[in-house]
Order: structure tokens, then C-alpha cells, then sequence
């Protein structure tokens, strides 16, 4: 399996003393080589990537960088024109993922009851009736869900849908989770929760999530690393790693160390934009 | 005092609380009739009309009998004649050719709706005999069929097939992508993405294509009736009515025709409205 140590890739300044991130941990996800074009543009030429183990990255880049392409590639939705990508040494289909879509009204199910939806990603794998029932009932309780599982989609509100299909990608315990702007068709008290909810699940299990999101905030928020991407063709215009201690609360986002990192998010981003 | 008083009534009062009792029950009728009001003010002036037209005879009451004889003879042709085993005949033939357009029309819809190349040529096949009269067929089927309801059954199966089938194609051709993808991303085989998400996705579209079908199915099953050879059902009825100018029971079979049509779109709404539940 090949290993590149991200180290070459300047690290931003960060306060002394926060030591949480600072040991890289082992690489997940290897992509070499990726290419993609589309009809007029190169998207991607040649792009190298590491994406750690056990961390939440989150991607953020300039409009129309292809965050979402770029997921989508390594999740198998969008075939890629040549390179490589590999999990552990792995290929896609030898691993368990999920994939979190951004648009939750249109990815959910609506003939199914919320429980059966979250079950369906078991019920094809051929698990029984009862075992389903069994981790539908363990996602609800580490969630905290307080609505009635029995209902169908179309009777939830979005937040709720949302938690759903974030729990039916949760359910066949996957390796990896893949978000594509998991917030962005929420309101603002909705957001607040699902991405506690989710710090806390990835708390407990550990899994290694990427993230895309359109909003700076709740990119560094989440992450344990933020990707910056560049505009087309797309290169990795840094990784900035997010060092604040988990749980993160409301009271982080005051805190002058995540603001020195949004602030040099920002400055990346800015830099990017403009290049 | 420059008041008198008040001399004692004798006088009869309406009593106030048969008054506000009255007063109750307009207000309960009007509540209670406030939500379909609007809806039977149509008939009741279709009724006004008729019943003017004809009592004034603007047109020969040999062409127009009033609107209370039509219904008297609807009545006696329930209860005393034949009307209803005429009404049944046509109602089966009807679900008959429905029944086995719907059968046969949704697999194949949705299997030809879930593979874009056979679809693609096909698609002009069905789009050429679905815009064909299905009436312009009715002498092959006789050919093939010969006289009797079997030929009825067929022509009118094969004009609700097409709708039913191109129907079914449309709603999977345009189901949502996401949930496809949805499922595919989880692992579904295509024999899952198909059973557990394309029949649903196509659902809508598809009971779009059974209503539009039955209706189809009921109209040429009526002209069947008339035209090739039957000795009953309404399409029987109405032009043996017509042959003998007895046009009290030929408007009464027209209405019990109306009432068929209507209850079987009745039917399939509410039966649509369970089933898809999630585009209401």
C-alpha cells in the first residue's frame, strides 16, 4: 500500500500547545493519479490525496472546484477517467461506506417507513428481520431520537429526514462516511443539531467521515482536517489541520484558537479565489 | 309618571326558543352543507335548463324528454328492466380489458422504462399505436377474434395496454435519479434498484396511465357494444333506444353510462391516493 506522508504540505501556523492532531494518523483513503474531465474543462489531472483514519475532513473550496465531484469519485457515484483510488489498500467495493446525499427529500424513500429506510441498506445485505430491528433501535438511542420511527419521510421535518438518512448510512456500520453538504437544506436549529449529533457519533465509533460544505464555519467546526481545494484544475491548496478538543461547543467557536484557524482558512480560500 | 306601563301581552309572540332553534338549524345546515354548496350549483342548473327547455319545448320533446321523465325511466329501468345485467355486462368487459392491459402494460412498461436501448426502439411502435384510433382496429380484431365480446375485450385491452404501458415507461424513465443512486450506493443489485425503487418511483405516472386507461377501456368497450355485433351492455342499449326512438331510455342509459365512468375515476382516485401516498 503507498503511504505519502502529507507532511510536505505546509502546515499553517497554529497555537503551541495543542498537540491533539499533531501525530498524522495513518492514511484511509489513497487516491493517485485521479483525472476527470468533463466535456470542456479538466477538473482533475493528476491529483494526489491522502485522507486520514478515524478523522473528519471536510472539503471546501472555491465554486465550481468539484468538492462534490470529488466525492462523489471516490464514493463511485461519478466514474473517473484514470488514477487510482484505494481504502486501506482496498478497493471500493470491498468496503462498507455510506453516502449521505445533500438533497434528503429526494434520497430517502417515501414508500418506506422511516425505520424501514434506515434497515434497507441491512435488508440487501440479506440481514433478518429481527437484527435490523435490533440496529435500527441501537442508531435511535445514540442519536437520542425523539420522533416516531414508524412514519414515513413525508411526515418528518427536514432535520429529521436528514437525521434518517444519516442513520440509514450509519446502519451496515461502514468504514467510511461520506457527506455531501449535509446541512445545507437545513435551518439553522436543525444544522446546530445533526452536527452534534454527528460529532457525537463520530466520537463514539470513530469512523472516518468526509465532509463537503459550502459554509467555512461549519467546515472548520467539524473537521479534523479542512481540505482546501483550488479552483479548476483542481489541486490541494492546503490542509489545514483543526486542533480544538472534542466536544466542541458553542463555547469553541469563540475560542481565539478556532478563530485563528477560520481566519486562516479564510485567507487560503481568499488567496485561492483570486489566484 | 310619564312612563306608562308596559300593558300586559296578549298579543301572540313567535316563541324565542322555537325562534332560536329555527335560527340553530340554518346555521348547522349552512355549516354543514358549506364545503359541497358550491359544487351542486352546476347540476342544479343543468337541471333548470333541461327542465325549461323542455317544458317550453324549445326543442321537439321528440328529441328532448324533460329531466324528471329521464330519471323516472332510469328509475323503472333499474328496478323493473334489464338496465342493471346491461350495466354489468359492460362494467366486466370493461375491467376485463382493463385488467389485462394493467397486467400485462406495467411489467413491460417498467421494464422497457428501466433499459433506455429497448425503450429507444420501441418507443416509436408504441407511440404510433397509442396515437391509432383504436376504433380504426376494430375490423382486424373481428378477423381475429370473430363476433362477440372476446373481440370487444381485445380491441379495448389493446387501446389500454398502450396508455397503460407508455405510462409506466414515462414515470420509470423519469424517476428520481438521487434515490437510484440512493440505492445503489448502498449495494442494491439492479434486480433490487429496480424492484425496490423504480416500481415505486414509477407509481405516480403509472396510476396516471390506469386512470387514462380505464376511461379509454370504458369508451371503446361502449362503441364495441354498438358496432360490432352484441346483444347487450349500454352500447347495445343505446342505440337499440336510438333505432326505436324511445329517447327517454336511450338519455337513461347515456346517464347510467355517465355514472359508470365517473364512479371507476371516483375509484381509482381514492385508490390512488392510498397507494402513493407521498406525492399528495
Amino acid at each position: 500500500m503507498s503511504f505519502v506522508s502529507q507532511a510536505q504540505i505546509t502546515s499553517p501556523p497554529v497555537e503551541p500547545g495543542a498537540t491533539v492532531n499533531q501525530a498524522r494518523p495513518r492514511s484511509h483513503i489513497t487516491i493517485r493519479g485521479l483525472t476527470k474531465r468533463f466535456a470542456r474543462k479538466t477538473l482533475y489531472e493528476n491529483f494526489d490525496l491522502d485522507l486520514p483514519k478515524g478523522r473528519i475532513t471536510t472539503v471546501f473550496g472555491p465554486n465550481g472546484c468539484g468538492k462534490s465531484t470529488l466525492i462523489n469519485m471516490i464514493a463511485g457515484l461519478l466514474p473517473i477517467d484514470s488514477g487510482q483510488i484505494l481504502f486501506d489498500g482496498k478497493e471500493l467495493r470491498d468496503i462498507t461506506f455510506g453516502y449521505v446525499f445533500q438533497n434528503y427529500r429526494e434520497a430517502l424513500f417515501p414508500w418506506m417507513r422511516a425505520r424501514d429506510n434506515i434497515a434497507y441498506p441491512l435488508r440487501i445485505r440479506g440481514v433478518s428481520k429481527a437484527e435490523c430491528n435490533a440496529r435500527v433501535e441501537e442508531l435511535a438511542s445514540s442519536f437520542e431520537i425523539g420522533f416516531d420511527l414508524n412514519l414515513r419521510p413525508f411526515n418528518l421535518s427536514g432535520g429529521q429526514q436528514q437525521l434518517v438518512s444519516i442513520m440509514r448510512a450509519l446502519a451496515p456500520n461502514p468504514e467510511v462516511l461520506f457527506l455531501d453538504e449535509p446541512f445545507s437544506a437545513l435551518d439553522y436549529e436543525m444544522t446546530l443539531f445533526i452536527r452534534d449529533r454527528l460529532q457525537a457519533i463520530f466520537m463514539e465509533t470513530g469512523i472516518t467521515m468526509i465532509v463537503v460544505s459550502h459554509d467555512l464555519e461549519e467546515a472548520v467546526f467539524i473537521a479534523d482536517e479542512v481540505l482546501l481545494l483550488s479552483k479548476p484544475p483542481t489541486r490541494v491548496a492546503e490542509v489545514v489541520p483543526v486542533t480544538p478538543l472534542r466536544p466542541r461547543t458553542d463555547h469553541t467557536v469563540s475560542d481565539p484558537e478556532f478563530v485563528a484557524i477560520k481566519a486562516e482558512c479564510l485567507r487560503i480560500f481568499q488567496r485561492e479565489v483570486r489566484r | 309618571m310619564s312612563v306608562s306601563p308596559r300593558p300586559p301581552s296578549y298579543a301572540w309572540k313567535f316563541p324565542d326558543k322555537i325562534a332560536a332553534a329555527f335560527s340553530q338549524l340554518g346555521h348547522q345546515v349552512d355549516v354543514y352543507t358549506a364545503s359541497f354548496r358550491i359544487y351542486i350549483l352546476g347540476p342544479i342548473f343543468l337541471y333548470a335548463i333541461w327542465w325549461v327547455t323542455a317544458n317550453a319545448e324549445l326543442v321537439s320533446p321528440r328529441l328532448l324528454p324533460g329531466p324528471n321523465e329521464t330519471l323516472h325511466q332510469l328509475w323503472v329501468s333499474t328496478v323493473h328492466g334489464d338496465l342493471l345485467s346491461d350495466f354489468w355486462n359492460t362494467l366486466q368487459r370493461t375491467l376485463y380489458a382493463f385488467g389485462i392491459a394493467a397486467a400485462f402494460g406495467i411489467p413491460i412498461g417498467v421494464m422497457l422504462g428501466a433499459s433506455r436501448k429497448i425503450y429507444g426502439s420501441v418507443e416509436f411502435l408504441v407511440d404510433f399505436f397509442r396515437s391509432t384510433p383504436a376504433t380504426a382496429m376494430f375490423p382486424l380484431f373481428l378477423l381475429l377474434f370473430g363476433i362477440g365480446q372476446e373481440a370487444q375485450i381485445a380491441v379495448a385491452a389493446f387501446a389500454a395496454l398502450l396508455v397503460v404501458l407508455f405510462s409506466s415507461a414515462y414515470g420509470v424513465i423519469n424517476a428520481t435519479k438521487t434515490r437510484i443512486l440512493a440505492a445503489r450506493v448502498m449495494g442494491a443489485s439492479r434486480w433490487r434498484v429496480f424492484k425496490d425503487v423504480m416500481i415505486f418511483e414509477s407509481l405516480p405516472q403509472t396510476f396516471v396511465g390506469l386512470r387514462t386507461g380505464i376511461s379509454l377501456a370504458l369508451v371503446v368497450i361502449i362503441v364495441a357494444e354498438m358496432f360490432i355485433g352484441s346483444s347487450s351492455g349500454l352500447g347495445r342499449r343505446i342505440i337499440d333506444a336510438q333505432q326505436v326512438y324511445n329517447l327517454r331510455e336511450m338519455y337513461a342509459s347515456i346517464i347510467a353510462t355517465g355514472v359508470m365512468g365517473y364512479s371507476l375515476n371516483l375509484l381509482f382516485i381514492a385508490v390512488e391516493r392510498r397507494v402513493v401516498r407521498w406525492i399528495h
